[in-house]
């Protein structure tokens, strides 16, 4: 039990007391790892991550069944504050950041968990993993490019001094030289900080590079899980995530059929 | 040029007050975009909480001025915490409406304890605050109110700039899901702000009793100015709060004094119509960014 | 009776105002007993309140297009009433026109000047119109009052009787028919009214007007047409008020009206017809009674002795009202009716 970090048993979660987004989805996740979600859009990735994180209440959803385990302590239906303060952050999608506010103050807020504490160090560890927002430091962060904003997000989250992190698409339209970059740290931090982190990305070849173990999710279920080098392996994955056919060929995204993937798993 | 003097002076430092008191308006509205209709009823509460002190506990002036504004900081408190707490998500339109039923309340409250009558406070500025340039004679109170003022003004701007509560308020105002995400407390954020309007409501509402002495029909009013007041400095502005609280101060007094005093209380209706029409997000607002 | 489910299987079932016969019938019922019962049973009081009912139902029903149809709060409702009222007293002193003429004159007027200080607002998305609305508030009590070369100001201005079609309007009781006449056909009209395109434009602005406008509904214009429509009714009830009473100063048309309307509102239910009359209904009553019991308990030696003054009790309640209705029941006396309704066509057996 003890290397177990977070479990989530059976999960199902609806929004608006009518849609239902999980199905049931049951998965665990190690100390010290990281571990990647992959699946297409609307598969309920997101919504994973908010269940966890309790950031479902403000959008009236709701998990009706099952149990969410933190440390083996039953977390599902808290609030943000709570669970925040049980050392889960999430990342949300998009970059949010505060674009009224300098990129220090944005970082700042990352403290809100540990109110009152001091900050400094914190503060230096995210310019030494962060170098361009040392430069911007006193920018408003709206003046931001989309790379800089994804360092912020990341580093805002890191000043809470997070257990767990919860990514969510943090390559999402970036150039790829900027998302390798920002993988390197993201691997960086899993292995510096010891920060177990669950990525969420639709670019499944660069998750499953930095990923110790994958879970894939089609239509709020989890369909497929293994080691990261396993899923990497796997033909379905090549062929429907990777965009690689059995022969190792690349496939353009219309000869991919996703009805062979809903035939297959669902 | 006597004459023009002494109305420059009380419409600057009752410019500066509506300013203040717009302040706290503009501080609930940037964290929850609520507009606040009981909001001159908080002036009045606030002037009120200091006539008991001073008047009914015989209390000292400073110790009264203390009392009062901590009462009204946990007003502000006790309104977010029963009843606007409870429509967190509910269509704005009913929280509005709230501080509007909410501002007959108290107004009601006020009339049946203390009656429509005026009241002044004992005369107890001291006269030293009172400066006089040649012909430019300021009187202790509009002195009085420039300190005050100052000192709230810098108070409040070093809290918001450097300290972590005032930052996380205004992280709220700015994305309200991302500080969720981080772990602020969004509803202490509320409770906080509607504390600190409540506050600075209350101080302006001393302030102002202090000047024209306090009647709850004459502060009501007064705190309906704040409309014209945030309209012109733009909606979500502290700073051109301030600038619009003084313009329409001036715009007042110089009707009154060259016009017609009747004129004064519609003059910055006008002034909000036209403002409305012809720069609708203020002078210093920032329009907002709209994704859909 | 009621088919239990939903049946309904065209457009034309959903938007039905009576969704059986029976409830068809029951509404003549009502109706016709309105019409025909109380002015027997009425002594000049009670009619005087029931007038007066009347008259709050129109101006109510007109606000509530507004705020429950299409999202936006007037707090110059009071004020706009006052203009209908002083249209139609000096159409009909000044013109001399009759009575069926000035009354929907006076609406015309109002929704005009509603629409002039609903023009800047209706540039901008959010709740802009509530401030416009305030600020005309006071300018029109200003111009009200100071004017006077038009309104007489404090003077106030009488009317000539009421005369309809040549018939004159005494008492009490004519303008009992009078003004249910008009709270039938306006509450008709209004009914309908949100059961159209435009009504269904309202309520895509009340709830998102972003996706409204990205809809291709024109937000502004149907802004503006909505609070033009909703002024009209209270230019409308105002000139049916200035009628019944004979003679109006600007006095009453302050703040406090425009706030008492819009308790009604919300105590009657947002976005409901009915609920308006129901609004008109309880909060008249509870006027009434708190004036009643502030006679009673000025006669109370030891309250008049006290020196308390307990008129401002009558604020407090309003006020009291309006929050415990927001937080308890925000869909007012109309939810309250339907569910008592519900709860009697279903006894004994709930299921």
């Amino acid at each position: 039990m003890d290397r177990m970090l977070l479990q989530l048993n059976n999960v199902s979660v609806v929004y608006s007391d009518v849609i239902q987004v999980l199905k049931g989805v049951s998965l665990s996740v190690e100390n010290n790892r990281i571990v990647s979600l992959l699946g297409s859009n609307g598969a309920g990735k997101t919504t994973t991550l908010k269940a966890v994180s309790g950031l479902l209440k403000p959008e009236n959803g709701k998990v009706t069944d099952g149990t969410i385990l933190y440390r083996g302590k039953e977390i599902q239906n808290q609030s943000p504050e709570t669970i925040t303060r049980h050392g889960i952050i999430q990342v949300l999608e998009g970059r949010q950041p505060f674009k009224y506010l300098t990129i220090e103050e944005n970082l700042r807020v990352g403290t809100a968990t540990r109110w009152g504490k001091p900050y400094r160090q914190d503060l230096e560890k995210v310019y030494h993993y962060f170098p361009a927002l040392w430069e911007r430091r006193r920018g408003l962060a709206g003046y931001c490019s989309g790379g800089e904003l994804q360092m912020l997000v990341m580093g805002r989250a890191l000043m809470a001094h997070p257990e767990l992190l919860l990514l969510d698409e943090p390559s999402l339209g970036l150039a790829p030289l900027v998302v390798k970059e920002i993988f390197r740290i993201i691997r960086q931090i899993n292995e510096e900080e010891g920060t177990t982190i669950v990525l969420v990305e639709q670019n499944a070849r660069m998750a499953l590079q930095i990923a110790h173990y994958g879970y894939v999710m089609e239509n709020g279920k989890i369909v497929m899980e293994g080691l990261a080098g396993d899923l990497c392996a796997n033909p379905d994955i090549r062929e429907f995530y990777l965009g690689l056919s059995a022969a190792g060929n690349v496939k353009s995204y219309t000869e991919v059929k996703s009805y062979r993937r809903r035939k297959r798993w669902l | 040029m006597d004459f023009f003097v002494q109305i420059l002076v009380g419409g600057l430092s009752i410019g500066f007050l509506y300013g203040l008191s717009a302040m706290g308006f503009v501080m609930i509205f940037k964290s929850s975009s609520v507009l606040n209709f009981a909001h001159g009823e908080l002036l009045a509460i606030g002037a009120y909480f200091f006539l008991a002190f001073v008047t009914w506990a015989k209390l000292p002036i400073l110790l009264s001025f203390l009392l009062a504004l901590a009462a009204c900081f946990l007003l502000g408190i006790i309104i977010e915490r029963i009843l606007l707490r409870p429509l967190i998500g509910e269509p704005l339109i009913f929280v509005i409406m709230l501080t509007v039923g909410l501002a007959a309340m108290f107004k009601g409250l006020i009339l049946l304890l203390w009656g429509g009558n005026l009241f002044t406070y004992p005369d107890f500025l001291p006269k030293a605050l009172g400066v006089q340039w040649g012909i430019v004679r300021i009187p202790p109170v509009y002195g009085a109110t420039l300190i005050i003022g100052t000192v709230f003004l810098v108070l409040f701007g070093l809290f918001f700039k450097f300290s972590s509560q005032g930052i996380y308020m205004r992280s709220v105002a700015d994305n309200q899901r991302a500080a969720l995400s981080l772990g602020v407390h969004v509803k202490r954020v509320f409770a906080l702000s509607w504390a600190i309007a409540a506050l600075v409501a209350g101080m302006s509402g001393i302030v102002l009793g202090i000047i024209n002495g306090v009647n709850v029909h004459d502060l009501s009013a007064i705190g309906l100015k704040v409309f014209p007041v945030v309209i012109l400095g733009g909606l979500d502005s502290i700073g051109g709060a301030i600038i619009g609280g003084i313009i329409i101060g001036l715009l007042e007094n110089f009707t009154s004094g060259y016009l017609s005093p009747s004129l004064r209380d519609v003059v910055p209706y006008v002034v909000l119509v036209l403002i409305l029409l012809l720069k609708p997000y203020g002078l210093f607002g920032l329009k907002e960014i709209e994704r859909v | 009776m009621h088919p239990c489910g939903n049946f309904r299987e065209r457009y034309e079932q959903e938007i039905k105002v009576f969704s059986t016969d029976f409830g068809r019938l029951w509404a003549g019922v009502g109706f016709v007993l309105l019409l025909a019962v109380v002015p027997l049973l009425a002594t000049p009081y009670t009619l005087y309140i029931v007038n007066t009912i009347g008259i709050a139902a129109i101006a109510v029903i007109g606000l509530n297009i507004l705020i429950g149809f299409t999202g936006q709060i007037s707090l110059g409702h009071g004020a706009f009433f006052g203009v209908g009222a002083y249209a139609a007293a000096i159409l009909s002193t000044a013109l001399g026109l009759p009575l069926i003429v000035s009354v929907p004159a006076a609406g015309l007027i109002t929704a005009l000047i509603g629409m002039i200080f609903g023009i800047p607002s209706g540039r901008l998305k959010g709740l802009y119109l509530t401030i416009a609305t305030l600020a005309g508030q006071f300018i029109i009590e200003y111009v009200l009052i100071h004017w006077e070369s038009l309104t007489q100001g404090t003077m106030g201005i009488t009317l000539p009787p009421a005369r309809l079609l040549g018939l004159p309007i005494r008492g009490d009781l004519g303008f009992y028919y009078l003004i249910f006449a008009s709270l039938a056909g306006m509450g008709w009209i209004a009914v309908n009214l949100v059961r159209t395109r435009y009504g269904r434009a309202f309520i895509a602005i009340r709830d998102n007007d972003r996706a409204a406008e990205g809809m291709g509904i024109p937000i502004f214009r149907y802004k503006l047409l909505s609070f033009g429509i909703s002024s009209f009714y209270a230019g409308f009830a105002g000139a049916l008020w200035a009628y019944y009473m004979g003679s109006i100063t600007a006095e009453p048309f302050n703040l406090g009206l425009s706030v008492e309307y819009i308790a009604m509102v919300i105590i009657g239910g947002l976005g409901s017809i009915s609920g308006s009359i129901f609004g008109a209904v309880f909060i008249t009553l509870l006027n009434e009674g708190l004036r009643f019991m502030t006679g009673i308990l000025m006669n109370w030696g030891f309250i008049s002795q006290s020196g308390l003054n307990i008129a401002p009790l009558r604020e407090f309640v309003f006020g009291l009202a309006i929050v415990l209705f927001i937080l308890l029941e925000p869909r007012g006396l109309a939810e309250l009716w339907r569910i008592v309704r519900s709860n009697f066509r279903l006894w004994p057996f709930s299921y």
